[in-house]
């Protein structure tokens, strides 16, 4: 019995079966794991610790919901007693004294964290190439990259390691590697999953969910994710809807929006072509497709490029080699404490960002860019609030290609960032977007996105349960993984 | 030319909340160094603050106290610059939508009023401790303070010399404490203040360009780097040279005020609004309960004082300038039924008594229980006003107990017409001299058989009895 490629409900079939026992899972992860370790999805493993917590539910059945389903979580949730580096030097000694709220909803849920998952330092990338511990290797081809930040657990997941894995998104970094590794990911409306414990990127913008095999495994995982929380403000005190209630509705008479606004002259055929398809596809199982205007898209981007940098470049001011994490050992005094601290310890990608929003911030720059950028993202938010009288969901592709080799775009940010192009909007919404697979080019899987309306997860889960009962583009799997 | 000073406080009132700004962590003085830290003190990665609302409460006390403007929707910003004992690498203050705004506080000084406006006041959390001096070469850091919160009084620049900026200090003092929601300790720190002095020519409208004094904790240090700072800006001023905006430390020591950092060596905190933090909502019930619950103030104690009790001006100021004073003048009063007579006493020998000690009321040992009888035997003719006196001195050194030291001590008046008589016949008798004097007009000789009586009883004779036997006998 293998439990390669298997889904999160086929997991708990075979537990509840007996079919397999707890601990031969976990001991499987681990196999594939290390079977599979060039990927370079993981940074420090949980081993020791899930083979006790696999034993104890070998010798206690449990009901919970996620009894035994080993799951691998981004190393950004602080987890205590764990390492949690998210993937910088600056913190790669650093082992938290407590646990992150999603983690220990899961955790509590019976989900196993069988270890850390590589990612874009401080989730800051779109390839995984800023991480302090290398690239992580896309499983469809070792020489392309993953996408990113959560690049590590796309990969552990598409490679068929574990069912599933946490991920983070702050403007794509959950749907677009899920995109490139042909995975199903969802952000879920700001606030529906609390940050506690989640090192900060960009504070307004981040947001946990889970990354699976298929809508379905998203919507059980997000049903234990997702709480109100007492220890984060900006957590929403809604009532959690179960989110597999409306997962087989029926589309027929729902409306698609289709953004007219958004020119795809400049993609390839090939992904149009794709992305054409999979709208045939939802029409024959009845759903419309309506125009829709999002006149500020085009913004979206650089608003973003605003945004995101001024509140990591806050946000990340505390690691200053003070209280946690990596010192400098070259520190003559407190100045080059900081600079020498901070110097060696981030990564490039992560000092351009410190830079531009330090810069953006800045007095005499402050109205012109950040406070400026703030309007725009309410002119965007004010956008998608006129569509949503008047649709269901939106649908864009994911991304504008598929996975692209590394090393390629290593030289210019701009391209990297406008990896971003069609994901980054939901963020600045704060709307919940999820992205699955609905295709190849050149064996290479590519990822469709829907938006949903605030709080509305449960449509675009619906609409992504019936296109994957209806298609088989999420059980494809990559050759070559052992 | 004439030069005229403009100052500005910036005063910093730490709140007396149990727990911090926006964490669990105890606020108690004097622990342990970095134990009452938690997750959040600490700045780190991954907590998030959440606002306690009880602080928000007692800041909204001080606005309405000082009949200011109660923002019900408030905001916080964050201010950002590296230094060891600010954890996070920025503070959590209100930049753009303060709690309080426009508000304002009277002043007294040598018998007049002043009104100093109050720009705003806002909620910020504190640092922690960098120490300096424990370590060979090295800088420790407590954290134990870090997140307290505080709330800044920004005054408007209306304040024209040091002895108003003391008096100011003093009435903010007065009122956040009346307020309770901070305990006026300036020693462990509950009260520090930043001073903005500019110098401006007479007839000039336009400011001076203005120095800021950093973090200075007393009264008396207040007047004398603010003395100093004007001398050095008007020297600097009438040589020709000009004023340079920086920072400046006063040093007690040298009594002088030195350079910390100039304009451009300042900080760009690049404010921007705290994303971790939704806006603070107080409701109006909220803040109709708020109202509803507002000890009376100073002010209105002072007019009660003077209206109600019929009190001079001068000691309902007076009593009425702290809240254990006024606690002792209230408590005290109601053992008595002359609450005048309570004033006179509080005012004049127990404030002297301060003055010597140079302590306030509630760090003595004069209990209210025992300062109301103590009037209350002036008022029952028990003991005269003049051995009152030394019955206050002795309470005031030991704290015992006034029946007792009036038992002890045998000070009980002689009330006996009888015994005073034979004790007046006694006088007459042997001084003969005096007598015949007397009778011959020489008036101010009947202070004289007073004061012999009094030498006899000790004091302790009734002096209006005295007065009456002596008109009597002396005819």
């Amino acid at each position: 019995m293998t439990i390669k490629y298997k889904s999160v409900k086929e997991f708990k079939e075979m537990i509840s079966q007996k079919e397999i026992s707890n601990k031969e899972i976990i001991q499987e992860v681990f196999n594939l794991i290390d079977d599979n370790k060039g990927l370079n999805a993981f940074i420090t493993l949980n081993e020791e610790n899930s083979i006790k917590k696999a034993e104890y539910f070998d010798n206690n059945p449990s009901e919970l919901s996620l009894a035994g389903i080993p799951i691998a979580q981004k190393d950004l949730f602080c987890t205590k007693g764990l390492r949690t580096t998210c993937a910088s030097n600056i913190l790669n000694n650093f082992v938290p004294p407590y646990t992150a709220t999603v983690i220990e909803n899961l955790e509590n849920a019976g989900c196993i964290s069988v270890g850390k998952t590589n990612m874009d330092e401080f989730a800051m990338g779109s390839s995984n190439e800023t991480s302090f511990f290398g690239n992580v290797h896309n499983p469809w081809g070792e020489n392309l990259v993953p996408g990113g930040s959560s690049g590590g657990a796309a990969a552990a997941v598409a490679a068929g390691i574990v069912p599933a894995a946490s991920g983070t998104d702050t403007g794509g970094s959950i749907r677009q590697p899920a995109s490139l590794c042909g995975i199903t990911g969802i952000k879920p409306t700001y606030g529906r999953i609390s940050r506690w414990g989640m090192i900060a990127f960009a504070s307004s913008l981040d947001q946990a969910g889970p990354m699976a095999r298929t809508a379905e495994d998203c919507a059980i995982l997000l049903n234990e994710m997702c709480s109100h929380d007492e220890k984060d403000t900006t957590s929403l005190d809604e009532t959690v809807p179960n989110f597999q209630e409306n997962l087989n509705k029926p589309l027929k008479g729902k409306k698609i929006g289709i953004v007219k606004d958004l020119d795809l002259s400049n993609l390839d055929n090939d992904v149009v072509e794709v992305f054409e398809n999979s709208l045939k596809e939802f029409q024959s199982l009845g759903a419309d497709l309506v125009d829709i205007s999002l006149p500020n898209l085009a913004l979206s981007v650089p608003t973003y490029y605003v945004v995101a940098p001024a509140e990591c470049s806050s946000n990340l001011s505390r690691f200053d080699g003070v209280k946690f994490g990596r010192r400098s050992e070259h520190t003559k005094d407190l100045e080059e404490l900081y600079v020498n601290t901070r110097s060696e310890g981030f990564g490039d990608e992560v000092k351009r960002r410190i830079l531009i929003g330090s810069y953006v911030l800045s007095a005499g720059y402050y109205d012109a860019y950040y406070k400026k950028a703030q309007q725009v993202r309410r002119l965007i938010k004010n956008d998608f609030e006129n569509a949503f009288s008047n649709v269901d969901v939106i649908m864009t592709p994911t991304t504008r290609g598929p996975a692209f080799e590394i090393g390629s775009k290593g030289n210019d940010p701009i391209q990297m960032y406008l990896e971003d192009l069609f994901t980054i909007s939901a963020n600045l919404a704060g709307l919940p977007a999820l992205s699955l697979p609905n295709g190849f080019i050149d064996n290479k899987p590519i990822g469709l996105q829907i938006i949903g309306n605030f709080l509305d997860e449960s449509s675009i889960l619906n609409f992504a349960h019936m296109y994957q009962s209806e298609t088989n583009w999420h059980m494809h799997t990559p050759e070559g993984i052992k | 030319m004439s030069w005229e000073t403009v100052i500005g406080l910036e005063i910093h009132v730490q709140l007396s909340t149990k727990s911090k700004l926006f964490s669990g962590g105890s606020t108690e003085f004097g622990a342990e160094a970095n134990t009452h830290v938690d997750l959040i003190d600490m700045g780190l990665p991954g907590v998030l603050p959440v606002a306690n609302k009880e602080a928000f409460y007692k800041a909204i006390r001080f606005g309405l106290a000082t009949k200011a403007k109660i923002n019900q929707t408030s905001s916080f910003d964050r201010k950002n610059y590296f230094y060891p004992d600010l954890p996070k690498g920025y503070q959590i203050t209100q930049m753009t939508k303060p709690i309080v705004e426009k508000g304002s506080i009277k002043i007294y000084l040598d018998g007049s009023e002043k009104v100093i406006n109050i720009t705003r006041a806002h909620l910020e959390e504190d640092a922690g401790k960098s120490i300096h001096d424990l370590f060979d070469g090295e800088t420790g850091v407590d954290l134990n303070r870090a997140g307290t919160p505080l709330l800044e009084i920004v005054s408007e620049p209306e304040i024209s010399n040091a002895k108003e900026a003391v008096a100011y200090f003093k009435a903010i003092r007065q009122l956040v404490t009346f307020l309770d929601i901070c305990d006026g300790n300036m020693a462990e720190g509950s009260m520090r203040c930043d001073v903005n002095v500019s110098i401006k020519k007479n007839d000039s409208s336009e400011l001076g360009t203005r120095a800021e004094l950093k973090n200075i904790n007393s009264f008396k240090f207040i007047e004398k780097a603010i003395n100093f700072e004007i001398d050095r800006q008007t020297k600097l001023l009438e040589n020709g040279e000009s004023v340079v905006q920086e920072t400046r430390l006063y040093d007690s020591e040298k009594n002088e005020t030195r350079s910390m950092r100039s304009k451009e060596e300042a900080n760009d905190y690049r404010y921007f609004p705290c994303p971790d933090l939704l806006p603070v909502v107080i409701s109006d019930k909220e803040l109709i309960e708020i109202k509803e619950n507002l000890p009376e103030l100073p002010e209105e104690k002072e007019k009660r004082y003077v209206e109600d009790i019929g009190l001079d001006k001068s000691e309902a100021v007076i009593i009425s300038s702290s809240k254990a004073m006024a606690n002792m003048f209230e408590e005290a009063s109601a053992k008595t039924n002359d609450a005048k007579l309570v004033a006179k006493w509080l005012v004049g020998d127990v404030s002297a008594l301060l003055n010597k000690d140079n302590i306030e009321i509630d760090e003595s040992k004069l209990s209210a229980e025992n300062f109301g009888k103590l009037i209350e035997r002036i008022t029952d003719n028990t003991i005269s006003g003049k051995i009152a006196k030394s019955v206050l001195e002795d309470i005031w050194e030991n704290g015992s107990d006034v029946d007792k030291v009036i038992e002890t001590k045998g000070l009980v008046q002689i009330q006996d017409e009888s015994i005073l008589e034979d004790i007046a016949q006694k006088v007459i008798q042997s001084n003969p001299d005096q007598v015949s004097a007397y009778l011959n007009g020489k008036d101010k000789l009947f202070g004289f058989f007073v004061g012999q009586i009094m030498k006899e009883t000790q004091g302790k004779a009734n002096p209006k009895s005295v007065n009456d036997i002596l008109r009597r006998l002396l005819k």
